[in-house]
């Protein structure tokens, strides 16, 4: 059976690949940034990280799995719920145990809803899913609002600082280092997982979950895990939220922080990881600025949603859109195209 | 042996009934041909043996093994595999990584989270591309695939999972005579280790590739036979010829 080969039709969608030269521009920012700026645009810049971290586990549910989860908050103010009482009861302030402790907290409240919501002999839909997971947040936001010991609608602070052994880090240069390392460590796995065999799965599922079902995937397992997963990284970024802000109130669980991330990965662009990073660095910088302005002090939140509403409408695809291919977005999880071409042309 | 025996099934959706007291039974390695006019109950037995709807009563038994209420995640894993009648390829991905997420499918999650598998399923993957004519279209997405091509990627896909039981849905559909005799061809090398269910409206492909034939009309079994048998079937012309 010998074949034409068309070089051409092979070589179909072979463009410029833009993410990898963005990973690279991000690295650098993330490497130097506080180098260059103050000591407070430092403490606004961690923060920005934090949130990153967390708005990529948004992204791994909703860009990869296909959950749209509206309550990915609960995950991040359980954790940093613990964490604070932990702080504030025992005393117990140090990063070896805070972080293993927000990712156990996040992964466990995330088992607990994925057990509820996604396991069950039929696959849920998905407005049913996004419905549980902001019902779920609603409920814990009034619970804590409600609850004497967790300081009630006042939230609670903490007042020590965060501790590696002895030494206290104090929101600044080292505790954004520390941020930063978490953020890339989380990236990092985060990006491995959804290129890997197991996240050509996932690609599946997006497309056409149905079909899936009919080569042997049991759809929900995988969503189950996804979840989970994403989960305990929504922990992990709010044990480090509590200790870098030093405080937690009802409103960092529930639905406003919750729509937030959503935002972010909207905005920035869903089902790239990179997309929702890019999301929390313009939402946050606008909101900053716009809040700074005299002009816009009062209505800097409408001028916000306006350009968010812009963006969501007319490029679903959000800011990443603009310059990430779908092509590329998606990505290749066989073997590389020059191989293929390679072992047609040794055939030939 | 008989490799899949339904007894007596019941499909009803509201007042229709789709299918009425249907039984067939089909032997391991034949080529077994559903045919019949439009809305005739085709598809919903294709359905209820892949387990896309459950039967309302009867029993569906698969190797000898009851399935009538089993996932159809479970009957894939068993060795059973569909070809919807509507491509169901995946439109964003490389031709190529639609036949891995297929070949992948039997694997452990640790597995697939590893990775590990993928080297070792290249020349398998290979293999059957070039068989179905599409390795020089490996990296192009299914999407942008000719419709003949993206049928027969289809089939490719539900082939190298190396199914007991291979279920087409109109597989010829939307195909050139060209193209439907290639498929023929294509087809026919399964045989040695695979049973076929074909649903078709051509009739002349049909009677090619096929052992023997089952005809439905209006829910019910008609008749069924070799080729041979059916094409001398009185009931058969009968019902051909008597409907308006």
């Amino acid at each position: 059976m010998k074949q034409f080969i068309d070089r051409k039709l092979l070589s179909k969608g072979n463009t410029l690949r833009v993410i990898p030269i963005i990973e690279i521009v991000l690295l650098l920012l993330l490497l130097f940034t506080p180098l260059f700026v103050s000591d407070f645009l430092t403490v606004i810049v961690t923060r920005m990280l934090i949130l990153c971290i967390f708005a990529i586990s948004f992204d791994l549910c909703w860009g990869f799995a296909g959950i749209l989860t509206f309550g990915q908050a609960l995950f991040f103010g359980m954790a940093g719920y613990a964490v604070a009482l932990l702080a504030n009861k025992l005393g117990f302030v140090q990063l070896w145990g805070i972080v293993p402790i927000g990712i156990i907290v996040g992964f466990f409240v995330s088992f607990l809803i994925t057990w509820f919501l996604l396991i069950g002999k039929r696959a849920p839909e998905v407005i049913f899913v996004a419905l549980g997971t902001l019902t779920a947040a609603y409920a814990a936001e009034r619970l804590v609002s409600g609850w004497y010991l967790v300081g009630g609608g006042n939230g609670m602070s903490i007042y020590d600082f965060l501790k590696i052994g002895n030494y206290e880090v104090e929101p600044g240069i080292w505790f954004y280092y520390i941020s930063a390392a978490f953020l890339l460590i989380v990236y990092l796995v985060s990006r491995y997982l959804v290129r890997s065999q197991f996240g050509l799965v996932l690609a599946g599922i997006r497309q056409n979950e149905n079909r899936l079902s009919y080569l042997g995937y049991k759809v929900q397992t995988f969503k189950a895990i996804v979840f989970c997963f994403a989960g305990a990284i929504a922990g992990l970024a709010g044990a480090l939220y509590v200790h870098h802000e030093g405080f937690i109130g009802p409103g960092n669980m529930g639905i406003v922080l919750s729509t937030y991330v959503v935002l972010y990965g909207l905005f920035g662009g869903a089902g790239t990881l990179l997309g929702p990073i890019i999301g929390v660095i313009a939402i946050e910088s606008i909101k900053f600025t716009l809040s700074d302005i005299d002009v816009f002090k009062s209505y800097w939140p409408v001028i916000l949603g306006i350009i968010l509403l812009v963006v969501v409408v007319y490029k679903p695809s959000g800011l990443l859109g603009f310059i990430v291919s779908q092509r590329e977005r998606i990505g290749s999880f066989g073997l590389m195209k020059k191989n293929i071409i390679e072992e047609i042309e040794k055939k030939k | 042996m008989e490799l899949l025996e339904i007894n007596k099934v019941n499909k009803n959706f509201g007042v229709l009934c789709a299918l009425n007291d249907v039984s067939v039974s089909v032997k391991a390695n034949t080529f077994h041909g559903l045919i019949g006019p439009n809305g005739s109950g085709k598809s919903t037995l294709l359905s209820i043996i892949a387990g896309a709807h459950y039967a309302d009563n009867g029993s569906v038994f698969f190797n000898n093994n009851n399935i009538t209420k089993t996932s159809p995640e479970m009957r894939a894993r068993n060795g059973l595999s569909l070809k919807f009648q509507i491509t169901a390829i995946l439109p964003e991905l490389s031709t190529y990584d639609n036949v891995l997420l297929s070949i992948q499918s039997g694997e452990s999650i640790w597995k697939l989270i590893s990775s590990k598998s993928k080297g070792g399923l290249h020349d398998e993957i290979m293999d059957v591309l070039e068989r179905f004519k599409l390795s020089d279209r490996a990296y192009t997405l299914a999407g942008e695939l000719s419709h003949g091509l993206q049928q027969w990627l289809e089939i490719a896909m539900s082939v190298i999972r190396k199914p007991k039981l291979l279920l087409l849905d109109e597989p010829t559909g939307g195909m050139s005579p060209e193209e439907r005799r290639v498929t023929g061809e294509l087809l026919m090398p399964i045989k040695k280790n695979c049973t076929l269910i074909i649903v078709e409206h051509d009739l002349d492909f049909i009677k090619d590739i096929c052992d023997n034939l089952t005809v439905l009309d209006q829910g019910q079994i008609i008749d069924t036979g070799t080729v041979e048998q059916i094409k001398e079937s009185k009931k058969v012309q009968e019902a051909y010829t008597t409907r308006v």
